[in-house]
């Protein structure tokens, strides 16, 4: 079983990567929703099947989608630009491969012995009853973060779109 | 009855966005007023019955554990002083009726964001209101959208995403070993914890604090986004969003969750003591007033965090009267510096002189805020950093508290500098036809000054019924 969490981790990290690294918008749209299914996955695995819905649904599906929708509106670079931009696709990212190897060599020369014992937790079984009853609070907050969301919007682009 | 700080305003935008637009608009700028000055008023003279009581229609729905104490009390003046000072600039000088409608409602979510980050007493319902404050924030930066501020906008939200994952990953870490969320239930859970993950967990959530509170090396984002940002939104987020989504948690988070200690205090000081050297010196090199001031927030935060590493109750008072004294401060020279942008149109230094003679409201007003800034007697600014020297010495933290004395000399230095720049001397031909503001845009200033004077003035009352009484939080 650890070496399937280590699995999913490793292509959990490497889909991240590409969605990062990658310079077309569209490509990296996919990669965030390959990403959240990955995650998906690993969250079914650990046995909490709310949140793999949640995950799949808004994450990997909804989000997305209204990425990719935008990027569709926007102008394709322009040829030269397409070639600097690939020319320069992964200079930004040369430090990155000598950083994990130096943290991995410093974790290694201190010899850190960590005690990092995870605890085995009890889980409510009623999601419902989380949602409504003990994090109401986070449900006006999540009320107020949509509001934001839709002045920012409004604020950010309608005026722009009208122009 | 304290819900309704987070209820009302969230009712407010709701009501105002109904599809009655055309007669909410001109009554949305007296609604934040209202809602701001019943805050003041009900936080002032009615705290305990606002605490205690509970009203019968709100409990059987929002029957939230909310954190009433003398911090909150503070932060909740302090919010509501300066979101009404926010509001009036907005007011005045945001753009046509319908912008100024959308900044305005912005500005009530960000009031009740920050409300609830100061009564939450649970770590995940304080990370959803710090989510809320900085997503408003981000979208006040990026108002005026022109390269300049959607460049402060961005750097803003990056660091603010970091600052994010950190917490939230910690929180994690936490819920999976205590079980729990809030804070009380966290404090005993984590004590005597030996697991070195427990001990990251904090770390990680210290670091994404200090970021939101743009301590150096973590202030990247700051000078830009104070100096990018419209005249009304940098008053706002150098006068109290900073000192609510970073300074207050980090206060909040330490005292009644981590608890002080050796190895915490120091880690504390040492950013505390670095943000104060490197602001001062930084601000003393500025030509840009915005980045001047915003420079000089990163040296203030530093005294208050300072004051907070002593790991004394001193230290804490003291932490927290700065946190109310920056906030009066800083949004009065913000405010100023908007007066000057409405007449003057320019932020550089080089550029500005003799205004004193053109406008000597905000001239004065000026030097009042600049004086406090720099710690000068009898004013407020003094009064919060002597506090802070005394909890360093009595903690035997000497080579911190000369720090902060020599650092003080360098704050007046940068403040008379902004003040001789802007204000002393001749003025330029070009200045000829400047006027003082209109009245409405020097109206905060003003109000804040006075605050500033009555504070400084009756500092020995306030020491006795506000200031040690933050000791026993």
């Amino acid at each position: 079983m650890f070496s399937l969490y280590v699995f999913i981790l490793a292509v959990l990290v490497l889909m991240a990567l590409f969605t990062i690294m990658t310079t077309s918008l569209l490509r990296a749209g996919l990669g965030l929703a390959l990403t959240s299914a990955v995650l998906t996955v690993l969250m079914f695995i650990l046995n909490t099947p709310l949140a793999a819905v949640f995950e799949l649904s808004v994450c990997a599906g909804l989000i997305p989608v209204i990425f990719i929708t935008v990027i569709t509106l926007t102008k394709p670079l322009k040829k030269l630009e397409a070639e600097e931009s690939a020319k320069e696709k992964f200079h930004r990212f040369r430090y990155l491969p000598l950083i994990v190897l130096f943290l991995f060599v410093l974790f290694v020369a201190l010899n850190i012995k960590l005690n990092i014992a995870l605890p085995n937790v009890e889980m409510e079984p009623d999601a419902r009853q989380i949602i409504w009853n003990v994090r109401r609070m986070d449900l006006i907050g999540q009320v107020m973060v949509l509001l934001t969301g839709a002045f920012g919007i409004l604020v950010l682009f309608r005026e722009i779109r009208k122009r | 009855m304290a819900a309704l700080f987070i209820l009302l305003p969230l009712f407010l935008v709701m009501l105002l966005n109904l599809p009655l637009k055309k007669f909410m608009r001109p009554i949305v700028f007296w609604a934040i007023l209202a809602v701001s000055c019943m805050q003041l008023i009900a936080v002032i003279f009615y705290f305990q019955e606002v605490s205690q009581q509970t009203l019968p229609i709100l409990a059987s729905v929002f029957n939230f554990p909310l954190a009433m104490d003398s911090l909150t009390r503070v932060m909740l003046v302090g919010i509501a002083m300066v979101t009404i000072s926010s509001a009036m600039i907005a007011n005045s000088l945001a753009g046509n009726v319908e912008r100024r409608f959308n900044y305005l409602n912005i500005l009530l979510i960000i009031l009740g964001g920050m409300n609830g980050v100061v009564l939450v007493k649970d770590i995940f319902s304080l990370y959803v209101f710090l989510e809320i404050t900085a997503l408003s924030a981000f979208i006040l930066i990026a108002f005026r959208r022109d390269r300049h501020s959607l460049e402060g906008a961005y750097k803003y939200i990056v660091f603010s995403s970091i600052a994010t994952v950190l917490l939230l990953a910690s929180i994690a870490l936490l819920i999976l070993f205590t079980g729990d969320t809030s804070f009380a239930a966290l404090s005993t859970a984590i004590k005597g914890q030996g697991n070195q993950l427990v001990v990251f967990s904090i770390a990680i959530f210290i670091v994404g604090l200090m970021i939101k509170s743009g301590l150096m090396p973590f202030h990247g984002w700051l000078p830009d986004a104070y100096s990018t940002a419209p005249d009304s939104a940098s008053l706002l987020l150098a006068g109290i969003v900073t000192k609510t989504v970073g300074v207050y948690p980090l206060i909040r988070i330490v005292y009644s969750v981590f608890g002080f200690s050796v190895p915490v205090n120091n880690i504390l000081m040492f950013f505390g003591a670095a943000s104060i050297v490197f602001g001062a010196f930084a601000a003393l090199t500025q030509a840009d007033l915005k980045r001047m001031l915003a420079y000089s927030s990163i040296s203030q935060v530093g005294y208050i965090i300072l004051s907070l590493g002593c790991g004394s109750l001193l230290g804490m008072a003291g932490a927290v009267f700065h946190i109310f004294n920056h906030a009066v401060f800083k949004s009065t020279l913000f405010a100023n510096a908007a007066a000057i942008d409405s007449k003057v149109s320019s932020y550089d230094l080089e550029n500005l002189g003799g205004l004193a003679q053109k406008m000597p409201v905000t001239g004065t007003v000026s030097a009042l805020a600049c004086l406090s800034v720099a710690g000068i007697p009898p004013l407020a600014g003094f009064w919060s950093k002597l506090i802070i020297i005394l909890a360093l010495w009595a903690s035997n933290n000497y080579f911190y508290a000369v720090i902060a004395v020599l650092s003080s000399i360098v704050t007046l230095a940068y403040m008379l500098t902004l003040q001789r720049k802007v204000f002393f001397g001749k003025p330029d031909a070009k200045m000829q036809n400047v006027t003082e503001a209109k009245f409405s845009v020097l109206l905060p200033g003003i109000i804040l000054a006075c605050v500033m004077i009555a504070v400084s003035i009756s500092f020995p009352f306030l020491l006795g019924t506000f200031i040690i009484p933050l000791k026993g939080i």
